[in-house]
């Protein structure tokens, strides 16, 4: 009894317990991917139909005209989100450094849990504070101030990115280069960030999907249009903002409009997504702790 | 004390000896770099008890003794690396030609430049060609002149004993290399910036004998141009490179003097003990 096969009891008793955990986790990891796949297949099928050149080149005619497009929704989600990027990368990444680099100074802690408080911010309070600070200030919803608001949601983001991936660029790798006579900030700018970019990047690119699909401080700044934009000073479509206006509207061809949108910018994020799985998951091997 | 004041004498009878006693109370060669009452150590915890050490010019000097004897500590207070780590505290003074590099005036950076490292482990820069890596110190310094470059890279490959396997492939990674050859890399980049004073953290503790022999070989050319300071816990190493040994046991130095001396004649009771592997 006591050789290989097992026939007691216990060990029959074992391995349907074994097998019954390991079927729960099966369903539980089930469950846990439904939804995602309910969306995204629901979002095709619907999303489908209105697909074509001319969605993607075209500007939204009105209602009851057939071959209208999102162009200008497009366009106005790619200005926001590159305008949110020339702000938030800079400022993020600069954060970040500081937190990572200099974690003996009292002001970088207290800035990294504000960084914290901030990244955990409602959406529509940015889009409030915004909307009082720019929109009000300058009399007019406009490209900049939605730019300035989806900035506002990617700053904690790459700031927090950029302060993990420093962190776990090997500390020697530091020393090495203190080593050499080269001084903390060169150190800092040449040997830490070029180890840690991979990490970076990833950062930045998380940052720019979530940024891309906010909706919520967009309607207080940008408010949406149905033409091309006229300049940074003017209301602004995107993406999400024109997915919300058609979603909720009552025409037919609107909301399968609406469907394509939400195909459109779910096939941007998984997009970046892949890009960042594909490019850095690579890169990111040098990176790693060796220890 | 009377048996260490014994075997003092005896000591001096040999002409060995005498040599060595010469060396010990007024050091015949010129010392480079000097600690005097050198305590160190990190928050509330001293590793260091006020080490008193002459470190002698051009020639191989091993900081020998057990784990947590300090020897680590004392080496990373030579180039000011030590206060880097977060709660690190030193106190005491470290001479360069007669010059506090601890000193109110004085900037660690400058000080960094004329004292190169090696540490326990290999640390290439990871995402730079092995030919960068050993420019980088010239290069993030502000040198451009790619001759200049070149011809340092070359010339302190060649001195790391290293050339030969890497000449034709400069541009591959640093890290591509095998650990052995890392280390002899990083042996490169600290001295393309041509530093005075060479301090190795026990540079092949992380290698196998093959490596560690060529990295061995490495110093004892070295030391016609560098005054090399190197932390070991093998003995036996101690014995092959060095030619002055200092032997650490909890924070103190315990005996310094020519390495044939320390390890056939030690002065001190506690010395003997550990070479002859009583302890340690």
């Amino acid at each position: 009894m006591a050789g290989l096969t097992a026939n007691s009891g216990i060990d029959r008793r074992r391995r349907f317990t074994n097998q019954a955990m390991t079927g729960l986790i099966y369903v539980a990891v089930g469950l846990a991917i439904a939804p995602l796949v309910v969306i995204l297949a629901d979002v095709a099928v619907r999303g489908a139909p209105v697909m074509s050149v001319a969605f993607f080149t075209h500007l939204p005619t009105p209602v009851g005209t057939p071959g209208g497009g999102i162009a200008n929704a497009i366009i106005g989600s790619f200005i926001m989100v590159g305008l949110a990027c020339l702000i938030a990368i800079p400022m993020g990444v600069g954060a970040g450094i500081f937190f990572s680099e200099w974690p003996e100074s009292r002001l970088s802690t207290v800035s990294s849990f504000l960084n914290d408080v901030l990244a955990e911010f409602p959406s529509i309070v940015v889009g409030i504070f915004v909307y009082v600070v720019v929109v009000l200030a300058t009399g007019t919803f406009s490209a900049l101030a939605g730019g300035i608001a989806l900035a506002i949601i990617m700053i904690p983001i790459v700031a927090r990115t950029t302060e993990e991936s420093l962190k776990l660029v090997p500390r020697n790798l530091r020393e090495a280069s203190m080593a050499l006579g080269i001084p903390r900030w060169k150190t800092v700018l040449s040997i830490v960030i070029s180890t840690g970019r991979a990490g970076l990047f990833t950062g930045i690119l998380l940052a720019v999907a979530r940024a891309a699909g906010e909706t919520a401080p967009l309607l207080l700044t940008a408010l949406g249009n149905t033409f091309y934009a006229k300049g940074l000073m003017n209301p602004i479509a995107a993406l999400p903002l024109t997915i919300y206006t058609y979603g909720i509207s009552p025409f037919p061809d609107w909301q399968a409009d609406a469907w394509g949108a939400a195909l459109v910018l779910i096939a941007f994020m998984l997009a970046l997504n892949l890009t960042i799985k594909l490019t850095v998951g690579r890169k990111m091997s040098h990176v790693r702790p060796e220890n | 004390m009377t048996i260490e004041m014994q075997k003092e004498r005896e000591n001096e009878a040999t002409t060995e000896g005498l040599a060595m006693s010469t060396s010990l109370s007024s050091i015949a060669l010129s010392s480079k770099m000097k600690t005097r009452g050198l305590k160190a150590g990190f928050g509330k915890t001293e590793v260091l008890k006020g080490i008193d050490l002459d470190i002698p010019e051009k020639c191989v000097t091993a900081i020998m003794g057990p784990s947590g004897c300090g020897k680590t500590t004392f080496i990373r207070c030579l180039n000011r690396i030590h206060e880097l780590t977060a709660g690190a505290k030193v106190q005491g003074e470290v001479m360069l030609d007669d010059e506090d590099i601890y000193g109110p005036n004085v900037d660690a950076v400058a000080v960094r430049r004329k004292i190169g490292m090696v540490f326990q482990k290999p640390n290439p820069f990871p995402t730079m060609s092995v030919y960068d890596n050993v420019a980088a110190g010239l290069k993030l310094n502000g040198v451009r002149d790619r001759k200049l470059l070149d011809q340092v890279v070359e010339r302190s490959l060649k001195m790391g004993f290293l050339w030969e396997e890497v000449k034709d492939e400069l541009h591959k990674s640093g890290a591509a290399l095998s650990g052995g050859q890392q280390q002899r890399l990083c042996i490169a980049r600290a001295i393309a910036v041509q530093p005075e004073v060479l301090l190795m953290d026990e540079p092949a503790s992380a290698l196998d004998p093959t490596a560690t022999a060529k990295i061995e070989e490495a110093m004892m050319e070295l030391k016609k141009q560098y005054t090399i300071v190197i932390v070991t816990h093998n003995m036996q190493q101690a014995a092959r490179v060095a030619d002055y040994t200092a032997f650490f046991y909890l924070g103190e130095l315990v005996e310094f003097g020519e390495t044939a001396q320390l390890f056939e004649k030690p002065k001190k009771e506690l010395t003997e003990r550990y070479i002859t592997g009583k302890f340690g």
